[in-house]
């Protein structure tokens, strides 16, 4: 029941309803029986118009009807004519139905599957439409029924799309109408109709009839959101690009297999030690792309087999497409000769097997070459070392400008992003089109003040800057985005937490994007002899009101990072960190086991403090199907994992940190401040992760 | 501040069971079934689902059975997805799921997908994304999705992806927060959420909340408690429900109650029906109100159901 008002019948209209019911009630059994003994007669069908007048909703009314029409046309003359008849009948039925409630799935379904007979004529039904669009443009089972004429008579795309500038030029608001634009319009430019060759002139075309809509009222949603979308297509490049490697083109990589002290090697950001003799390559592409292998991707050198390698997706829930691919690397084998340094090409886009999720392939051919040297040092004999315990705590950290002087680690920030692969043909009309645009909006805002204009400046700010920072890493225009999402926020406070994370992501976008500002955050772990666990330059993103981190293709260098003292929720996209052995997460508003979902493909994180968190306060999991588990069809039954940890109770209970820790190798991990770290807790996790030496600060074994 | 009135809606639920005969309940008669699931849910997550008599409404949906296997909405109306899953949830709610031939209810819903990977309804053939998730989601409860082919269903869903983000009935057709709350959970369900832009679709979602803090269901509409569920179950599937204002949200749902009769309306002062009381109870469920049980944003049943059905005892 949908805009009924509340109240308390009177007498006499209780009485005329019982008796409206009580004929309802007959006609809806008198069906039922006619339908289940097959009657098909005049009478029958009579009775059940009658009851689908009253009551359009009602679905095996219709089914009965389509059930009489079969007989009826098998039973009586085939010719065109009695087709026809029949079938216009059942036309009148809908079209008194719908006229009862425009909004029955049944009455417009039984319609189509009487047109789709392909007797009756069709050209009765646009001026049906036209009735019925007027009373109510937004009615979307009609749009529905609108381009299913419009197929069955193969009406043009292009005649649509005019049906939608006059519904548009009628009323403004017609969201309905703006959809159906943007999907015609897609259509006619993918196909490249007469007229839509060129997207600038249709985008530019666009762009007049929307700031046409906007500027009647500001405060109308409609027109916005296809703003917004035309400003992503301005945007958009189909192609998939590589935007960033690990290691980075032209970086000195030194690898250790074995702890190595007081060499300065680890004080260096591209320095990478590890147990297992082998270091990854990751690949960060603009968008999810599937088919990376060793057959689209060339990696050379001296001492891997290209064929060996073996690149798998980095995807949260185990989809074959991903952002970031990875592939494991054996060090060079060089017991011998160790200050010898190897050079390692990857090429990548000549051959055309790696496809984005929208189909399009990636074609600018890239080079990343860089070089590594191992370093072999006896084997460490004094084990106290490796459980030496990570402190987050300030005074541990030191400022990496006072303390370092290599300028060589320093200079190949520069070098994280790989660059000049971008499409070229459309980023002048590009350029031109975003800065008009902002003019335009700058002029509007300083009339009015209106919520969706200031985000929609800020959107065309932020693209202005990216299409600049292609050249020149800078973010001119900042400040003046983080003033507006500030406005924002008081503004609109509903929506608060969005403008916080949007301004969250602005802000680190600026960190990150020179190594001045990069540098002022990196730091020195203790002295440089005394890091367990790789390499000693811990990125300390603390204490920056962060809710929501990004970035992430321009970190992948980072072993050590420092996020407490933030109000993170998610920790999405940083399973791409694959080098990451330390982490701090302390003092967010993580909610849950499965939000640290992204850690499960960390498979060199050693150190995880996540204390002080919300983990356990909440009754609703926001990250509950973003995470791989049983509910998804992405993980084994948690009930299995009975078996796997004998004697373990509190499984099933505790699955999903069970889930998210199992895989992983944490040899410290910092859980207290969290409603769920009570004693029955922590006992569950000594059980569950034998390679925990740490808990909460206390020694395990 | 408003308070839920819990027991008043317990009592009007148990009352509309009873009271038949009027005009409204007998233009919903065909939907039974799925009336059952609404007001049993409901009970569920205020914590009263014992005051029903278990086995009469396990014997009554058990006589809406067809031979195919699929559930009509009530005695002797046809089979139908919608009503098969509603029948599922209701025996999945009381852990009845052994009464059923699990084999056989499979195989109707699984008979139903095309070609294309969608869903018909029936076997009348109306498609929809709505059928995709209802299809999906019951497979999942009977532990059967491996009868479909998973792939092109995802695969249809995502071709009926739209420019705001969401998703509408077929391909082309307009976002819709009911048909998006469908395809997100289908999505969530075969764990594929990947498909979607969640920026994108979040902020379009956020922005379904109005000034009087209720949440509409397009741009441009009224605002309707039944979106309290579309909406926030959608968000919350993406992670990104802390973009809307919850304390607004709490106090339009409980503004929407009858706090003398029970039961709760679409907006404030409109007449009550158990569609809207449930919607209004299971958003307050998602918006961690004191008190209600916690309801999954996927399989819309409460978590405790979810969890032992797929994780065990």
């Amino acid at each position: 029941m949908h805009g009924r008002p509340r109240k308390t019948l009177k007498p006499e209209d209780e009485a005329a309803s019982a008796a409206k019911a009580e004929k309802l009630q007959a006609l809806q059994s008198q069906f039922l029986s006619n339908h289940h003994d097959r009657n098909y007669s005049k009478e029958a069908l009579d009775l059940n118009a009658k009851l689908l007048e009253i009551n359009p909703e009602s679905y095996t009314a219709w089914n009965y009807r389509k059930l009489a029409v079969q007989h009826k046309l098998t039973h009586t003359d085939s010719d065109h004519d009695s087709a026809k008849s029949v079938l216009d009948e059942e036309l009148r039925v809908v079209e008194i139905a719908l006229r009862q409630n425009f909004k029955s799935y049944g009455a417009w379904y039984h319609r189509k599957w009487v047109l789709s007979k392909g007797h009756s004529s069709i050209d009765h039904e646009l001026r049906l439409l036209d009735q019925l669009q007027k009373a109510d443009s937004r009615n979307f089972h009609a749009w529905g029924y609108r381009r299913f004429v419009a197929a069955l008579m193969n009406r043009s795309e292009e005649d649509e799309l005019n049906y939608t500038t006059d519904m548009i030029n009628n009323n403004f608001s017609n969201y309905s109408a703006w959809h159906n634009r943007s999907i015609l319009l897609s259509s006619l430019l993918e196909r490249k109709v007469q007229g839509f060759f060129s997207k600038q002139k249709a985008l530019n075309d666009e762009y007049e009839l929307v700031h046409q809509a906007i500027f009647t009222d500001p405060d109308d949603q409609s027109g916005w959101f296809y703003y917004i979308w035309l400003l992503d297509q301005t945007m958009k490049i189909d192609a998939p690009q590589l935007i960033s490697s690990w290691p980075a083109h032209g970086s000195d990589v030194i690898l250790s297999r074995d702890r190595c002290h007081g060499d300065i090697a680890l004080s260096q950001v591209h320095s990478f030690r590890t147990e297992s003799g082998t270091f990854p390559l990751i690949l960060y592409f603009s968008q999810a792309v599937e088919g990376v292998s060793s057959a689209t991707v060339a990696v050379e050198s001296s001492f891997c087999a290209n064929n060996d390698l073996i690149w798998k997706p980095l995807s949260t829930n185990n989809s074959s497409t991903a952002k970031v691919w990875v592939t494991q690397v054996k060090f060079p084998n060089n017991r011998l000769q160790t200050s010898e340094t190897y050079p390692v090409e990857i090429s990548i886009g000549h051959s055309k097997g790696i496809i984005s999720s929208s189909g399009f392939k990636f074609s600018y051919h890239t080079q990343i070459a860089f070089k590594v040297c191992v370093q072999s040092f006896e084997k460490e004999t004094d084990t106290e070392r490796n459980e030496e315990k990570i402190f987050w705590k300030d005074d541990n950290f030191h400022n990496y400008e006072t303390k370092s002087q290599e300028h060589s680690a320093v200079a190949s920030f520069d070098r994280l992003t790989i660059s000049g692969n971008h499409e070229p043909t459309n980023s002048e009309w590009r350029t031109e089109t975003i800065a008009s645009e902002i003019a335009l909006f700058r002029e509007l805002l300083s009339e009015i003040t209106c919520k969706i204009g200031k985000l929609t400046l800020a959107r065309l700010l932020r693209a202005h800057d990216a299409l600049l920072s292609q050249s020149n890493n800078k973010m001119v225009h900042f400040e003046e985005v983080l003033t507006l999402y500030a406005d924002l926020t008081k503004l609109d406070p509903f929506h608060s937490w969005y403008y916080k994370d949007e301004y969250s992501l602005v802000l680190l976008e600026q960190v990150i994007s020179n190594w001045e500002s990069l540098l002022r955050h990196c730091c020195h772990y203790r002295d440089l002899t005394l890091s367990p666990h790789g390499s000693s330059v811990c990125l300390r993103l603390n204490n920056l009101s962060l809710s929501r981190i990004g970035s992430i293709d321009k970190l992948l260098w980072v072993q050590m990072l420092d996020l407490s003292h933030n109000e993170l929720r998610s920790i999405e996209g940083l399973e791409a960190l694959q080098i990451l052995s330390c982490l701090n997460l302390s003092y967010n508003k993580l909610g849950s086991f499965t939000a640290l979902g992204p850690l499960r493909l960390l498979k060199s994180l050693k150190v995880l403090d996540v204390s002080y968190n919300e983990i356990g306060s909440h009754s609703v999991d926001t990250t509950r199907y973003l995470c791989p588990s049983p509910l998804s069809h992405t993980e084994e039954n948690g009930g299995n994992s009975h078996e796997i940890v004998a004697g373990v109770d509190n499984v099933t209970k505790n699955w999903d940190a069970f889930l998210i820790l199992k895989g992983l190798d944490l040899k410290q991990l910092d859980i207290s401040g969290n409603a769920i770290a009570d004693e029955q807790f922590r006992s569950f996790l000594v059980r569950s992760l034998p390679t925990l030496k740490w808990l909460d600060g206390e020694l395990l074994h | 501040m408003a308070e839920l009135a819990a027991d008043k809606h317990v009592k009007y639920i148990v009352s509309v069971e009873k009271k038949k005969g009027s005009f409204g309940s007998v233009v919903i008669e065909h939907m039974r079934v799925n009336g059952a699931y609404w007001g049993l849910t409901t009970l569920d997550l205020l914590g009263k689902l014992h005051v029903v008599d278990v086995d009469e409404i396990v014997s009554w949906l058990i006589s809406c059975q067809h031979e195919s296997g699929g559930f009509g909405g009530n005695v002797g109306h046809d089979p139908h997805v919608m009503y098969t899953l509603s029948a599922v949830q209701v025996l999945a709610l009381f852990d009845k799921l052994d009464v059923l031939d699990i084999e056989k209810v499979s195989d109707y819903v699984a008979g139903l997908q095309n070609e294309d990977g969608s869903f018909s309804g029936d076997e009348w053939g109306e498609v929809d994304t709505r059928f995709s998730y209802i299809a999906i989601c019951c497979l999942s409860l009977l532990h059967r999705l491996n009868k479909i082919n998973v792939e092109k269903a995802v695969k249809y869903i995502v071709s009926c992806k739209n420019l705001d983000g969401g998703f509408g009935s077929t391909p082309g057709g307009e976002s819709h927060a009911g048909q998006i709350f469908c395809c997100v959970g289908a999505l969530a369900i075969t764990g594929s959420l990947h498909h979607i832009d969640k920026d994108l679709l979040g902020w379009w979602l956020c922005e379904r909340q109005v000034k009087s803090g209720g949440l509409n269901g397009r741009p441009e509409k009224l605002p309707d408690v039944c979106y309290s569920w579309w909406v926030l179950s959608s968000l919350i599937m993406i992670d990104r429900v802390h973009w809307i204002n919850k304390e607004k949200l709490v106090q339009y749902i409980l503004d929407c109650q009858d706090v003398e009769n029970g039961g709760i309306s679409d907006r404030p002062d409109d007449a009550v029906d158990v569609y809207h009381t449930y919607f209004g109870v299971a958003g307050l469920s998602h918006l961690e109100y004191p008190g209600v049980k916690a309801i999954d944003p996927a399989y819309a049943l409460p978590v405790d159901v979810v969890n032992r059905i797929f994780l065990g005892r």
